[in-house]
């Protein structure tokens, strides 16, 4: 008998293991990084300002590569693969500084996400889901006459448009109004309520750190703290409360 | 008219096997087809080998079609174009350019296009040019284009070149006058060993007059272009120049834009950038699943667009 049911490798989506990097000639800056991320789940990882989260997302995507650790990636030993195999394989990564285009407009961006043709409602409701209406925007070019959170906004569609089993964003609130920033988490809800996919976000925002399923702090390049948002989430603040001190969190702009 | 001739009229001036309204079609130096309408008259010139094109006033929506062929070696084609666009006219003019080799010889095809516009007129000019065939002989597009622009008028140039010609040197000129306006995109790409000029001269001379010039270029292989603008304002007027080039492989680029500004409200722009694709841009579209060949010439397709 055969079984019909479609069964996952493993529950972890990511598995992180003994993740190293350093600067080319120079300081490492990840050192020794463990931890997993499970299936559908939604995890934040956050920390002070140059403690190496963009490192640690490039590194999953596959723009930089390891000194030494591994990366599991849905069962598969990933670390030995390129950028363009790893999206294949069903990664996606949306940058902290979006990259501009002379040329490509927002429609080319998702649908080369999408890796085909998208029809118009296909097309409002990505921009939707990060407050944009898609009747202003489809046709701009993704260039530079974009204001700093109009292209912020269409960078986090077009990784939305790529339905992928990891989904990375590297502070997707920065630069963000407020009113774009709401519709943004309640994405980020409604795509953790489907079960499939992990979303791995990168954040200081505390309404992002309180739906988190996961908390992983990273300071200097290490896990100074990981578990249930629940927990991780409480102990955050009261730290930040004791050290007074706001220049680890960045406010929403 | 040719086989050669029909194919090089689909890539060049949008040809479905025939023209609708006033067309002119040369070849190899001679006419093969040629029709004016009410309000568009072609005839031929009497001193020069070339013709003249009567825009009558108010003339509105017609398309003429003026495309040259050169379709073997051994052609040096030169011919003389005048257009007389009458007040408030407003027109589109297609002038594609195709020459074919097979041969050991040059096939060169040398335009001189003049413009006169009246008053209020607005033209759009589409010209697009394409080298073909697999001769030794070099393929020449030589095209001198002359603008002379009266006040209100506003002629918009779009010339593209994406492939084939070995040589071409492009010189455009305009005089603009009062509150008139001349826009030009270029969009350029060489490959191989092909060298490409390009060389634009325009005087502001009326007050409120306008100049914007955008050139898109991508130069690959061992190709080199050269961009030489000279934008001048004698009047209060805007003049903006962009010149925008990618290199690939071994492709070099030259850009000397110039301004000159001899008046107190002449307000000149000139932006240039030379440079290979950016990095990020190339893995930005690697983590879409595009390879990083995919990704460059997506690239370099949006860009040229
Ligand atoms: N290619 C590089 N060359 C030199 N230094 C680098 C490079 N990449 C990262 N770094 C350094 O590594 C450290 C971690 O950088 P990273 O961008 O990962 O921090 P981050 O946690 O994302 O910070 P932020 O919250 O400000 O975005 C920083 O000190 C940074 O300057
Ligand atoms: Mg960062």
């Amino acid at each position: 008998m055969q079984n019909p049911v479609y069964r996952r490798k493993e529950a972890n989506m990511l598995k992180i293991e003994h993740l190293a990097w350093s600067i080319p000639g120079g300081e490492e800056i990840i050192k020794d990084i463990n931890f997993t991320a499970d299936e559908g789940k939604l995890i934040v990882v956050t920390g002070p300002n140059g403690g190496g989260k963009t490192t640690l997302a490039k590194l999953i995507a596959g723009i930089e590569c390891p000194s030494n650790g591994k990366i599991i990636f849905d069962g598969e030993d990933i670390t030995s693969l390129d950028v363009t195999e790893r999206a294949q394989k069903g990664i996606a990564y949306a940058f902290q500084q979006p990259v501009r285009f002379k040329g490509l407009t927002v429609r080319d961006l998702l649908e080369l996400a999408a890796g085909g043709k998208l029809p118009e409602e296909k097309l409002c409701a990505l921009l939707g889901q990060v407050g944009l209406c898609a009747n202003e925007y489809i046709d701009r070019e993704m260039n530079t006459s974009l204001s700093g959170g109009e292209s912020k906004r269409i960078e986090i569609a077009t990784v939305l448009a790529r339905e992928a089993k990891l989904s990375i964003f590297d502070e997707p609130e920065a630069g963000i109004d407020l009113w774009s920033f709401s519709r943004l988490v309640e994405t980020f809800q409604q795509l953790r309520s489907r079960g499939t996919g992990t979303l791995l976000v990168i954040s200081h925002q505390e309404r992002i750190l309180s739906i988190a399923d996961e908390i992983v702090v990273i300071a200097d390049g290490r896990v100074r703290m990981v578990g249930p948002g629940k927990e991780v989430l409480p102990q955050l603040l009261a730290d930040e409360r004791a050290a007074r001190c706001p220049l680890g969190k960045e406010e929403l702009a | 008219m040719n086989k050669i001739t029909e194919e090089l009229l689909k890539e060049v001036a949008d040809f479905k096997g025939s023209f609708e309204g006033a067309y002119n079609i040369r070849e190899d130096g001679g006419c093969a087809g040629r029709q004016s309408t009410k309000n568009i008259q072609i005839t031929s010139k009497e001193d020069l080998p070339g013709i003249d094109i009567h825009i009558a006033p108010g003339t509105k929506g017609e398309t003429v079609y003026i495309p040259a062929c050169v379709t073997h070696s051994k052609v040096d084609d030169l011919v003389y174009n005048d257009f007389f666009v009458g007040e408030g006219a407003d027109v589109v003019i297609v002038a594609g350019c195709g020459v074919h080799s097979e041969g050991d010889d040059q096939a060169r095809h040398n335009g001189i296009h003049r413009f006169f516009l009246k008053k209020g007129a607005h033209v759009v000019y589409k010209e697009k040019h394409l080298g073909t065939g697999k001769g030794k002989g070099l393929r020449r597009i030589d095209p001198v284009t002359d603008v002379y622009l009266e006040e209100d008028s506003v002629l918009e140039m779009d010339t593209v070149q994406l492939g084939g010609v070995d040589r071409t040197v492009r010189k455009t000129n305009g005089v603009v006058g009062a509150r008139a306006r001349l826009v030009v995109r270029e969009r350029l790409m060489t490959d191989g060993d092909e060298t490409a000029r390009t060389d634009f001269d325009v005087t502001m001379e009326g007050e409120d007059s306008g100049v914007d010039l955008m050139s898109r270029s991508v130069a690959k292989g061992h190709s080199h272009q050269e961009f030489y603008s000279c934008i001048k304002g004698k009047a209060r007027c805007t003049g903006h120049s962009e010149c925008d080039a990618i290199l690939s492989e071994n492709g070099t680029v030259t850009a000397q834009p110039a301004l000159e500004a001899s008046h107190i409200d002449a307000s000149l722009i000139h932006e240039a950038a030379i440079g290979k694709i950016a990095g990020e841009q190339i893995l930005k579209l690697r983590t879409l699943g595009l390879t990083e060949q995919e990704a460059e010439a997506r690239i370099v397709e949006g860009f040229l667009k």
